[in-house]
């Protein structure tokens, strides 16, 4: 019954499904082939026997990446990257949205969002070119911290462990505040008015109507994008990451990205890397249904 | 927000001054780092060298005019115009096709009473959360021969979901009527989406595109995995030998053409986000419109 039904659909549809079967063929070769792909994982990869037929090795990658010493340090980088990530980029492109809407000068508030979206604008690599040139030995960020008197000395940055995190954290912020925002204005211009004016006429003033109308207007919003983000946590920024850092700062910029790409693009290990990305990618995962799930049950926002 | 009857209490005016600068401070901020480098490239290298901090105005004086040998250099580098060609190349190929491709699938993902409609539509979504990862697909890809070749990167990337997204959403708004009318003249599917959709839905069209070639044009990783050849690398691989790898290229072997690799760098910089800044704004509303209708949909 449900086989014949199909089969009138597509009969009668036939020129219609046409239109998207390049789409069905794409999604196949570019995404669900690759999926397949991740057995590469479990093998020990040889060119002659290709990605199905090597030898089968189990868990072993697994094993090796647990008990190998860059297991913990790209672990580690990776979390605390993204964490600080979400503590200082997630709260951010908000809270510049809230004052943006303060505005009542509509012309000043226009400049400020033209200004402040462009630098989302710029490719990575260029931004990276930017940061070397600011945070070399006679950059301007460096000269500036040597003339408020935080740095001793002038130094490039970018070789000292201890700074890495910061500079990634700053720019990304610099970069994606304002861009970032676009969401959060169009979820505030979707609060419906006549809920300010009832608030007016209780006697509420700005700050009471920010906190009761405002953000509960914008929280389904909030709570969408934190699912997301939480569900990419082990995503750290590795495009940048390998365009700034260097061997002098594997201690605290080597993340599981960087580290798959090393291993598996330059040193060609395939079955090896595979593991490594699958690991991030099943993190990825369980942490998105994990923060799907609580916000479900306690918010009643939910991304499925 | 238009609440202009209520009474400002003092309190509300100090807070308006602090916000007004507040986002002023940030608007300065973010256009800083982009105005010191287009000064930097045409300011005197020795003054550059002397001068501490950021820069708000060229640096030239009397001995030191202002220079233009930085972009001398930068457009007398082959790689980079050659970068440019293949760059707008991938953008102008990359970018029609898939528009294209996005487009017809929106168009059908948009129509009611299809049963297969609802598997597509899983097949599409699961792909937003899962992936194959890196090693995986360049095995794929290396599978299809299409590393170092062109296809590598007008394919691979070409179909998004978000796209996908904001198309069929805004094919479902158009009124049903016209589409009706068309149907009974006897029009195809084709026709209907040629004809009759694509002209009405042209601005979101645009979006596609538009999101798509800003895609392309700033993206260095697939082509830097994928690429071999010289002749084929889009622009952003050239920017970063030129901006990341700068100590190792030729340039600081010659000290009297050292003083210069800084000038260069500024030059690439500028040469670099000018044609986006010069479209920017009139650009900008299109992508503004495609980030609020992907997220109401997303």
């Amino acid at each position: 019954m449900r086989l014949l039904e199909l089969k009138r659909d597509w009969r009668m549809n036939k020129g219609l499904y046409l239109l998207i079967i390049p789409v069905v063929i794409y999604l196949i070769i570019f995404n669900y082939v690759p999926m397949a792909g991740i057995v590469l994982g479990f093998e020990r990869f040889t060119p002659k026997n290709g990605v199905f037929m090597s030898e089968w090795v189990g868990l072993k990658h697994f094993v090796t990446f647990f008990s190998s010493v860059f297991f913990i340090r790209v672990l580690k980088n990776t979390l605390i990257l993204s964490l600080y990530s979400i503590i200082f980029g997630f709260p951010a492109p908000i809270l510049f949205a809230l004052l943006l809407n303060e505005l009542d000068n509509e012309y000043y508030k226009k400049v400020i969002q033209v200004v402040s979206y462009m630098p989302n604008f710029i490719s990575t690599v260029v931004i990276s070119g930017i940061i070397i040139d600011f945070v070399a030995s006679d950059g301007v960020i460096t000269d500036l911290l040597v003339g408020i008197g935080f740095l001793r000395e002038a130094k490039n940055l970018l070789s000292v462990p201890e700074y890495f995190r910061s500079i990634m954290v700053l720019t990304d912020l610099w970069q994606q505040v304002g861009f970032g925002s676009i969401l959060f204005l169009a979820a505030l211009t979707g609060i419906d008015q006549e809920l300010y004016e009832a608030a007016v006429i209780d006697g509420a003033n700005r700050w009471k109507q920010t906190m009761h109308v405002t953000i509960p207007g914008i929280m389904p919003t909030v709570v969408i994008m934190l699912i997301m983000r939480i569900g990419g946590l082990m995503n750290a920024n590795q495009e940048k990451i390998l365009l700034l850092y260097n061997p002098l700062i594997y201690e605290t910029s080597d993340v599981i990205g960087t580290f798959v790409y090393r291993k598996g693009l330059l040193e060609a290990d395939y079955g090896y890397s595979t593991a490594v990305g699958l690991f991030n990618s099943a993190v990825n995962v369980i942490l998105l249904f994990i923060a799907n799930g609580v916000s479900r049950k306690y918010s009643e926002t939910s991304l499925f | 927000m238009n609440l202009n009857f209520v009474i400002k209490t003092p309190s509300r005016r100090v807070f308006e001054v602090i916000n007004y600068i507040i986002l002023g401070c940030f608007g300065i901020i973010c256009l800083l780092p982009v105005l010191h480098c287009i000064w930097a490239s045409v300011s005197d290298p020795t003054l550059m060298a002397q001068h501490s901090g950021i820069i708000l105005y060229p640096l030239f004086d009397d001995a030191h005019p202002i220079t233009w040998y930085g972009y001398k250099m930068v457009f007398g580098n082959n790689s980079l115009l050659m970068g440019y060609a293949n760059t707008i190349f991938y953008c102008a190929v990359g970018g029609a096709f898939s528009t294209i491709v996005c487009t017809m699938g929106g168009f059908v993902l948009s129509r009611k009473g299809l049963i297969l409609k609802k598997y597509i539509m899983i097949l599409i979504t699961i792909t937003m959360f899962f992936n194959g990862g890196m090693i995986p697909t360049y095995m794929v890809i290396k599978g299809l021969h299409m590393l170092d070749t062109r296809w590598v990167m007008i394919i691979p990337m070409a179909v998004n979901v978000m796209s996908l997204v904001i198309i069929r959403t805004a094919i479902q708004g158009m009124p049903d009527s016209l589409e009706e009318s068309a149907r009974l003249d006897g029009a195809g599917n084709f026709v209907i989406l040629f004809r009759i959709v694509i002209p009405l839905v042209k601005a979101t069209v645009a979006v596609l595109a538009l999101q798509y070639i800003l895609m392309k044009w700033n993206s260095y990783f697939e082509a830097m995995i994928y690429l071999q050849t010289r002749a084929l690398y889009p622009l952003q691989v050239i920017l970063k030998e030129i901006l990341t790898e700068s100590d190792s290229s030729s340039l600081t072997y010659d000290p009297e053409l050292a003083k210069y690799s800084d000038l260069v760098e500024y030059c690439t910089i500028v040469v670099a986000i000018l044609p986006i800044f010069c479209f920017y704004p009139f650009i900008l509303k299109y992508f503004t419109k495609g980030m609020m209708v992907g997220s109401l949909k997303g």
